[in-house]
């Protein structure tokens, strides 16, 4: 072990040693109340300026991403839905044709699309519409101008977040190779995030970290078997896989939430490049005392507060983590979509022992719990959110979680106002 | 396959969603993918509706498929019986549930539970969220009154003289636009003439209130696009004669009021002259003048548009100049409708057609949906909204009916409050040249900087191609440019006027061969069109 890992102060538990790490998880079935995986497309056309994402579906499929959405600010946004209709189910040829008349008919519209993504759902899957090979198919026809990929973001398939793995995953093998030692993080970040974390970097001595998603469609990240990567997100499962299979190799961290989470995910990086630990803290110092006061002023409102976690998006695990270990709150469930052990193991351990944490869903049971356990505040999801007002509980969309910025040491204090807003609000409101 | 960017409605279970939701003891099981759970936040959200909708999902997921998808759905029905003990329950499939075809009805008639359950086939690739609403409807009124129906042929007997007559409010539902407050304004409408409500359905009734639907001596079809095939089935069935005017508007409204108490046996005088009636009056006053001829475009729902039109061309003395609906199976009435305005009429729910309509006719008032909202937003127009789909905004705290004569004052209002007020509007144009009744200054009551108007954008542009004269005169490309005078000189026509000047200024150059378009030209256009 280097010695700039000593020199941070903070451990990470090693496995098996205590937290949730062995922790029994209550897994359901029943509905689940989440998105599938097109509403990433929410947030990952803002983050790829120049990509289009044309979900090929149904017209549930176009009213969910518009009403998830919440907002038509965009004239001409960069998504769309191609609707099958009634002709398109009547034969395959029929449906691929009518593809690329809509692809070309977009292109032609939108000269300003570099890399267009054909999105599978539901439909396109049950009715085996292949769309990688009509992916290729158009990539044919309109390279190399545009560049057409696909994934699916089906509900059958994914969940909300799982979106952009596979859209990540979609990605990867198109990434250029290199032989090059290079810092790769991957899961969207927000670009002042980004910005943030490329500066902290710096000053520690990692230069040229690259990101997945990119800004633009050209400015891919290089990968190979010199390639060390931090997970920015914790549902980039499929994703991970395939940077493995170019040969990258995953820095275990948890994630960087909060200053513990951004502390040690900073101090892998620092770690496999062998930064020597005076550097490390003089690096990361200010921004993470900056942090530490802020967090210590939001604390009171949040401390010894009693929280349910409904699953979401698979931050749930690092947020409570954060919530518990920073801020004092109580942990009475944690659910999530998915509990992905590896990628979590230093999460979990960190996880203070007995939290029931839940997997999968059985939305009117984690009712009728969340009302026996009387929480001090509910994160959970929009459709949930009003009637659990309504019945006297405290609520946090979840959404809000993903479209926000808040990770890092700058973000900390403003991912645990976040919880504290609806507390304080309710306060003001009794009043 | 169609290109869609943005949609009016949603998928036909959306509106069978509406049904339950509206209703008190109904509830409703969908075969459908996790994803398709976003539509409980269009009733939480943006309706700010404080239960949950009564609708519970499969949520199959690829793993379940050729397996034991059919189970699942079986167990949802068993499982949401046995908890949420609804009266009536209806089963149905989602667009990808229909593709895998478990049989809803089937399975869950198998179950045989000691309730009404109504299967509703909605084809989703084919039909959307207003048909799926009637269509939903239907089946249920049918299911629940259908055995009570007399012998064909029966003759319904003659009210008692003596007895008030009751009538039936059919169409509001769960997500409606400004339903409640209709059907409140409806009621109380009724009530004043002397008309007892017997059934109000969907908003607010139990299945035991569907039941008694037939005990009414005719029907108010409120929302022809949702209840239009009940209230034809109550005709046929129960010989329950339905009124046909939606009452939005004054003059609808008294006509409404004229046929419910032909049906009734009612005296309308005391109805028609409600003290409450504010809207013709302010229409007839001064300070409306400047009202006259304003250019509307008007999109919605069928029922809304066609409303809205009427409105505009004989209450306020607009000039309807574009007219058309989403709802294309009102495609004839606002066809026939727009002939009358002299307008060309636009059925589509292409959302980018509407638009480029819209930024081609440059009306002075856009009269449309949230849709058209932001349209008009992005165009500098001013805009009120008429019609589903709807925003919270859509669900204001106070009441706020479209529908009677209250309905008429808030239509007033709400129309009227995004234009230039009379008087200022005179006091801008002989100020204008002030510096701070700049060209750009926006009404005052509206507040905010000037709007953010697409033309002045495209007039920088343009100036900006002046500057390299030799590659524009060389080949003439039939578009006219400004020169920098002449865009001087559109700048100091208040904006209001400013689209239309600058479209009619354009055409006159296009046709007339003038390449650049000096103040001169300006002039000229403005003398043609004037003619
Ligand atoms: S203002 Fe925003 S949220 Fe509202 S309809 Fe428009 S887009 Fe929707
Ligand atoms: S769950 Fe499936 S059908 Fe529903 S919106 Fe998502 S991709 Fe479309």
């Amino acid at each position: 072990m280097s010695s700039a890992l000593a020199a941070v102060p903070v451990v990470i538990k090693p496995k098996n040693a205590g937290g949730c790490t062995d922790a029994p998880v209550l897994r359901e079935r029943g509905q689940r109340e989440v998105f599938c995986g097109l509403t990433g497309i929410i947030w990952l056309h803002r983050k790829i300026q120049d990509a289009f994402f044309l979900v090929v579906g149904s017209r549930t499929c176009a009213h969910l991403i518009q009403s998830a959405a919440g907002v038509m600010i965009f004239a001409e946004p960069r998504f769309g839905t191609a609707i099958i209709d009634e002709r398109d189910l009547a034969g395959m040829s029929d449906a691929n044709d009518e593809l690329d008349r809509v692809v070309a008919q977009l292109l032609a519209r939108r000269p300003d699309i570099k890399l267009l993504f054909l999105v599978g759902s539901c439909p396109s899957e049950v009715i085996k519409l292949d769309l990688s090979r009509a992916a290729q198919r158009l990539a044919g026809v309109h390279a190399p101008k545009v560049r057409v990929l696909n994934y699916s973001g089906s509900g059958i398939e994914t969940t909300f977040t799982q979106g952009e793995d596979a859209c990540l995953a979609s990605l990867v093998p198109t990434l250029p190779a290199t032989a090059e030692k290079s810092l790769m993080v991957v899961g969207s970040l927000a670009d002042v995030v980004e910005d943030q974390f490329r500066r902290l970097f710096t000053a520690i001595g990692i230069d040229d970290v690259q990101f997945l998603p990119p800004r633009r469609a050209h400015l891919l990240p290089k990968v190979g078997p010199n390639t060390q990567y931090l997970l920015a997100q914790p549902f980039i499962a499929d994703t991970a896989r395939a940077l493995e299979a170019r040969g990258a190799t995953r820095l275990e961290a948890p994630f960087p939430l909060g200053v513990e989470g951004t502390t040690a995910w900073l101090a892998a990086a620092a770690r496999e490049w062998n930064v020597p630990a005076d550097k490390l803290e003089t690096a990361i110092s200010p921004a993470r005392t900056r942090a530490t006061q802020a967090l210590a002023r939001i604390k009171p409102q949040l401390d010894g507060k009693r929280i349910f976690f409904f699953p979401d998006s698979q931050l749930e695990i690092p947020l409570a983590r954060f919530l518990h270990r920073e801020l004092g709150m109580e942990l009475l469930e944690v659910g999530t979509p998915f509990l992905h052990r590896q990628h979590l193991a230093s999460e979990l351990a960190w996880l203070p022992e007995g939290t029931q944490l839940s997997e999968g869903q059985h939305v009117e049971n984690q009712l009728d719990r969340c009302r026996a356990a009387v929480p001090d505040l509910v994160v959970c999801g929009l459709g949930l959110a009003n009637p659990l007002e309504a019945e006297g509980m405290t609520t946090k969309w979840a959404i809000e979680l993903v479209f926000t910025p808040i990770q890092g040491f700058d973000q900390a204090a403003d991912l645990a106002g976040l919880f504290a807003r609806p507390l304080h609000r309710r306060s003001l409101l009794a009043a | 396959m169609q290109l869609t960017v943005w949609t009016y409605e949603g998928p036909p279970h959306v509106g069978t969603m509406r049904i339950a939701t509206a209703m008190t003891d109904v509830h409703y099981v969908l075969h459908a993918p996790q994803g398709d759970t976003y539509a409980d936040l269009l009733f939480t959200m943006i309706e700010r509706r404080s239960k949950r909708p009564p609708v519970t999902y499969t949520t199959f997921q690829a793993r379940d498929l050729g397996g034991d998808t059919a189970q699942l759905f079986q167990d949802a029905v068993r499982e949401s019986f046995e908890r949420f003990a609804p009266k009536a329950m209806l089963v149905g499939a989602s667009c990808t549930a229909e593709l895998i075809q478990d049989d809803p009805g089937g399975l869950a008639a198998a179950l045989e539970l000691p309730i009404p359950v109504v299967t509703l086939e909605l084809p989703s690739y084919q039909k959307k969220e207003n048909w799926g609403a009637a269509e939903t409807f239907y089946q249920l009124v049918r299911a629940i009154c259908g055995p009570l129906a007399p012998k064909p042929g029966t003759r319904r007997e003659d009210r008692e003289p003596n007895r008030p007559a009751r009538c039936n409010l059919l169409g509001p539902t769960a997500l409606g636009f400004r339903h409640r407050d209709d059907v409140r304004e409806i009621s109380d409408l009724l009530e004043k003439l002397g008309v007892i409500v017997n059934v109000v359905a969907p908003l607010n009734a139990s299945v035991d209130d569907l039941r008694r639907i037939p005990d009414a001596d005719f029907n108010v079809v409120l929302y022809p696009e949702i209840a239009n095939p009940t209230a034809s089935w109550l005709l046929r069935t129960f010989a329950q004669p339905m009124v046909k005017t939606v009452p939005i508007g004054t003059g609808a409204t008294c006509e409404f009021i004229r046929e419910v108490a032909a049906l009734a046996g009612l005296d309308p005088t005391a109805a028609l002259h409600d003290g409450t009636s504010r809207a013709p009056w302010y229409a007839k006053s001064v300070d409306s003048t400047y009202l006259t001829g304003k250019r509307v475009f008007v999109f919605g729902d069928g029922t809304h548009a066609l409303a809205a039109a009427r409105i505009a061309a004989k209450e306020l003395g607009f000039q309807v100049v574009g007219l058309g609906t989403y709802s294309r199976e009102m495609a004839r009435d606002i066809r026939e409708a727009a002939k009358g305005y002299g307008c060309d009429a636009l059925i589509c729910d292409d959302y980018l057609e509407v638009e480029a309509k819209i930024a081609e006719l440059q009306p002075e008032l856009v009269l449309g949906t949230q849709m058209e909202r932001h349209i008009a937003k992005r165009l500098g127009l001013p805009c009120a909204v008429i019609s589903a789909p709807v925003h919270v905004q859509d669900y204001p705290a106070r009441y706020s009916p479209q529908m009677g004569f209250e309905g008429a004052n808030v239509i007033f209002d709400t129309w009227v409050h995004p234009l230039m007020m009379g008087l200022e509007e005179h006091l801008l144009g002989m100020f204008r040249d002030d510096f701070e009744f700049h060209a750009e200054a926006s009404p005052s009551h509206l507040g905010g900087p000037a709007m953010d108007r697409r033309g002045d954008v495209e007039a920088g542009t343009e100036v900006a191609v002046i500057e390299v004269p030799v590659a524009v005169e060389t080949v003439w490309d039939g578009v006219p440019r400004w020169s920098p005078e002449g865009e001087k000189e559109l700048g100091k026509i208040p904006f209001f006027v400013r689209g239309k000047a600058r479209r009619n200024t354009e055409t006159y150059a296009r046709e007339h061969g003038v390449r650049v378009i000096t103040v001169e030209a300006l002039y000229d256009a403005k003398a043609h069109y004037s003619r």
